[in-house]
């Protein structure tokens, strides 16, 4: 018996924080990056790279609500005003002072990181769904404030100038998809080594500790409302970095798009329906979404505007019936399952 | 003192839960904080630990005064309060879990030691030490949750209902803990409606009714009391 305790112990103690994840999935995943590196070389079509990179971007923005609202368990509903942030910063340094745009995102990320916490600490203390409210409203007010604002061109926008001196330093490509492909696919991988590394820290551990007690987690001595307030800079800083990048893509910018609810509202859904507070999850959702709604555009035409909008319904119905925490928890009960019997 | 309250006035907007309350407890004694149901037990341990704040009266520790520190500041001096309900964050793992409990720098720095005592205290999380939180039986996540608790290295130990809906069995278990911790010279403070039970672990006893403090003194002669009989089950 005391051996027994002994081995136990032993055992516990060796036990790594985190699982280290089987051979296969290693394989997968080394597959999955050669795929994805290889696919604009072998596939040529514009228009499946467009919904490649489309699905990057979204995945960004997936990823930047789950840290806010996957790890943290804060509702917001205003994340379109993170995005927007992140689409004027360009759009103004670049048209009004003829600043680069990779000055411009590393801007975009301050000032959206800045607008959290503005917003964040007076509405983060609220217990509930009174965050999703507040961020409803907010997000709905500074689109409001943008389209009647004249000097960034109020409701009509911004018109990026078209540049021909040299593409890469103005993150202009007009003939050809590939250096965006290469691009957004490079700011999809940063955001989610941005979320792997966050769930492993100990501040990751405070977030989602917080998430599921808050009680529990100040009575433990950590700081609730300081720690939301992070994450929520963390998250707008992601979201805008897409804003900006989206700009850099279609040049063009107005706040009918950019503040648009609907980009609050999708990337609710790609991570609900993928799995909240996964690493997979909000990646998982934006693959599933964007082609549905990309090809129901071609299958539909304008006739088919709101087909896409009626299948996301359906599927945020069956995601809540069936599978509330997710698609990935179809397979990540399974492999935890394997990987915790030795 | 290592714990002083007094006059504590609670109330939750205009409702007053909490009238007038004073207890303390020393360091290394045991004591009772009884009460029928919603007589404000909850109350008064959730505002010493700064969940709910008072509306008067003064709350010291170790000679320092709680009053206007936030809920974060007052586990690193030394409180740990295992709340009602067991509370563990179900999509955590029990060393995840474990590992949250020991949070400000001396807790942090005693990390492996501590972690190790409560294995030994308790095998179950031990072996479990792997599992998401919600995966264990009621019973094994009040350990986890008094785990926890210790963890964080306190020098008073307050505990919510610890043996609310536990099996025989394990409730012996978790008294045996208690009696441990009590040996090894640990505050423990015991928020209980198992009044026998309650009184058996501690020196003294304080017994609130309708969030006034009724009686108080050594347990064996509130378990002696009429008053007590008369509190809980009326007439």
């Amino acid at each position: 018996m005391p051996s027994d305790q002994a081995r136990m112990l032993e055992a516990a103690r060796a036990e790594p924080l985190w699982p280290k994840p089987p051979a296969w999935a290693t394989a997968l995943g080394a597959v999955g990056a050669a795929v994805l590196l290889a696919y604009p070389l072998l596939i040529t079509s514009t228009f499946a790279q467009h919904t490649m990179i489309l699905i990057f971007l979204y995945a960004v923005m997936a990823q930047s609500w789950n840290v806010i609202a996957g790890l943290s368990g804060q509702i917001s509903l205003g994340h379109a005003m993170f995005f927007g942030i992140g689409a004027y910063t360009v759009g103004v340094l670049d048209t009004k002072f003829g600043i680069t745009p990779w000055i411009g995102i590393v801007v975009g990320m301050l000032l959206a990181a800045l607008a959290a916490v503005a917003v964040g600490i007076p509405t983060l203390r609220l217990k509930g769904h009174y965050f999703a409210i507040a961020t409803l409203l907010i997000g709905s007010s500074v689109q409001i404030i943008f389209a009647r604002w004249d000097w960034v061109g109020a409701a009509s926008g911004l018109f990026l100038p078209l540049k021909r001196g040299s593409p890469w330093l103005d993150f202009q490509f007009h003939t050809s998809k590939v250096p965006y492909y290469y691009l957004s696919l490079a700011v999809a991988v940063l955001a989610f080594l941005v979320v792997w590394r966050l769930r492993r820290s100990r501040l990751g551990f405070r977030l989602q500790a917080l998430r599921d007690d808050a009680d529990a987690a100040a009575s433990l001595g950590i700081a609730v409302a300081r720690h939301k307030v992070l994450a929520f800079m963390i998250s707008g800083a992601m979201m805008a970095a897409a804003g900006s990048f989206y700009t850099q893509y279609v040049l063009v910018l107005d706040p009918e798009r950019v503040f648009s609810i609907d980009i609050s509202i999708i990337v609710v859904l790609m991570t609900v329906v993928g799995g909240s507070g996964t690493l997979w999850g909000p990646a998982l959702g934006a693959a599933l979404l964007v082609p549905l709604s990309e090809y129901s555009r071609i299958w539909f035409g304008s006739t088919g505007r709101t087909i896409d909008l009626m299948i996301y319904g359906a599927l945020i119905v069956a995601i809540c019936m069936w599978r509330p925490s997710g698609l990935l928890s179809l397979f990540a009960e399974r492999i935890r399952r394997r990987a915790a019997s030795p | 003192m290592l714990l002083e309250v007094d006059k504590l006035e609670v109330a939750y907007g205009d409702y007053q839960v909490v009238w007038g309350v004073s207890l303390n407890v020393d360091a290394g004694e045991s004591v009772a904080l009884l009460g029928p149901n919603g007589s404000g037990k909850s109350t008064v341990v959730n505002t010493i630990s700064g969940l709910i704040r008072a509306k008067a009266g003064a709350i010291t520790f170790g000679g320092t005064s709680l009053v206007g520190q936030p809920t974060h500041a007052r586990a690193p001096l030394g409180i740990a309060h295992v709340l009602e309900r067991r509370r563990v964050f179900p999509h955590l793992t029990v060393l995840q879990n474990l590992q949250l409990g020991a949070w400000h720098p001396t807790a942090k720095a005693a990390r492996a030691e501590t972690l190790e005592r409560v294995y030994r205290l308790f095998p179950r999380l031990g072996e479990r030490s792997a599992q998401l939180a919600r995966t264990l039986s009621g019973g094994e996540q009040q350990m986890l949750a008094l785990g926890r608790g210790l963890m964080a290295l306190p020098r008073l130990l307050m505990v919510d209902e610890p043996f609310l809906g536990l099996a025989p069995q394990v409730m012996e278990q978790m008294k045996g803990v208690f009696e441990t911790l009590k040996g090894e010279g640990m505050a423990i403070l015991f928020i209980e409606q198992n009044v026998r039970v309650a009184l058996s672990m501690s020196s003294r006893g304080y017994v609130l009714e309708s969030g006034r403090l009724a009686i108080h003194g050594p347990s064996q002669e509130l378990l002696a009391s009429p008053d007590l009989r008369r509190i809980f089950v009326g007439g």
